[in-house]
């Protein structure tokens, strides 16, 4: 198989996936502002969980958890986005 | 900015769900006449693209951090619909999977970062990219412009969804939300920009696809 543009860009956002667990772990803006105006208390717990905070569940080291995560979020998503579109213009070509 | 089940109230989430809804419907009518060969691995490699860097907190003053939304860097490529699309793609799979965004807010999420910012960043990128030339530096200086609106945009809405809801009045929680996001949003800007300007540099006709 030709290497494509698309592949060099899916390749990056797996490096980025890959560089996951250097992220700042600070709240982000809509945390922060729960925490300093009191209602941080009102979020409820997720009735399930699958791979919650973007840590894979059962592996003892944290970053490699992440990373994981991380690859399986963008493939997951590259699979649906690519998918959709697909479907979208399969069904123009009807 | 994912709101948490809790910090909306059960009307606000039905009313973010049935408007999510509404638009993801037309969504789906209007980028069905337009999805060409091109746009097919690119929508694929934006979502994935979009949700490893959503992974990415950058600090910011304060003890906060912000992370890219990419609904402008979505919304610039494919066009806001599929902009809206790809945003609820990236916004569904965080809340199912990663249990990041409520189940029950994740219509208000759509909203705000999937349909108010794919839509501000959008016009704010046309508008910007006409004014400083349309070449590339009127590309980058749009994009990065629009980057940031979009950021401070969603900030608001979800400002204002906070407000409705009664978690907070709403003469707090806009100020704060938008001060912090005004930040976050120059993130968002470089961020942009920077995707923008590797596009140009590689693929500059992938920028060209929205022009209708």
């Amino acid at each position: 198989m030709k290497f494509k543009w698309w592949h060099g860009a899916l390749i990056l956002a797996l490096f980025l996936a890959i560089l996951s667990p250097l992220a700042s772990s600070s709240p982000d803006g809509l945390e922060k502002v729960a925490e300093d105006k009191g209602f941080i208390d009102t979020a409820l717990e997720t009735s399930y969980n699958i791979i919650p905070g973007y840590v894979m569940p059962g592996i003892a080291n944290d970053a490699v958890a992440t990373i994981l995560a991380g690859i399986i979020g963008t493939l997951v998503l590259f699979g649906i986005g690519y998918g959709l579109a697909k479907l979208l213009k399969a069904k123009d070509e009807a | 900015m994912h709101i948490p089940d809790g910090f909306v109230s059960t009307p606000v989430a039905a009313a973010g769900c049935v408007v999510a809804a509404g638009c993801i419907a037309y969504a789906v009518k209007a980028t069905n006449k337009k999805m060409g060969e091109k746009q097919i691995p690119l929508m694929g490699v934006s979502a994935a693209f979009i949700f490893a860097a959503q992974m990415l907190n950058f600090p910011i003053a304060g003890g906060t951090s912000g992370h890219l939304i990419g609904a402008t860097l979505a919304a610039i490529l494919l066009g806001p619909w599929a902009g809206v699309l790809i945003m609820t793609c990236v916004l569904g799979v965080q809340c199912l999977i990663f249990q990041d965004g409520g189940l029950f807010a994740l219509g208000a999420n759509i909203f705000n970062m999937g349909i108010v910012a794919s839509f501000i960043g959008y016009y704010v990128y046309r508008g910007g990219a006409w004014l400083f030339g349309g070449q590339r530096r009127g590309k980058l200086v749009g994009g990065g412009l629009a980057a940031w609106f979009s950021v401070v945009m969603a900030s608001v809405a979800c400002a204002l969804e906070l407000g409705i809801s009664g978690t907070v009045p709403l003469s707090i929680a806009l100020p704060a939300m938008v001060g912090i996001h005004a930040l976050i949003g120059i993130g968002e800007g470089l961020i942009t920009a920077a995707v923008l300007s590797l596009v140009l540099a590689t693929r500059a006709d992938l920028l060209e696809l929205q022009k209708a």
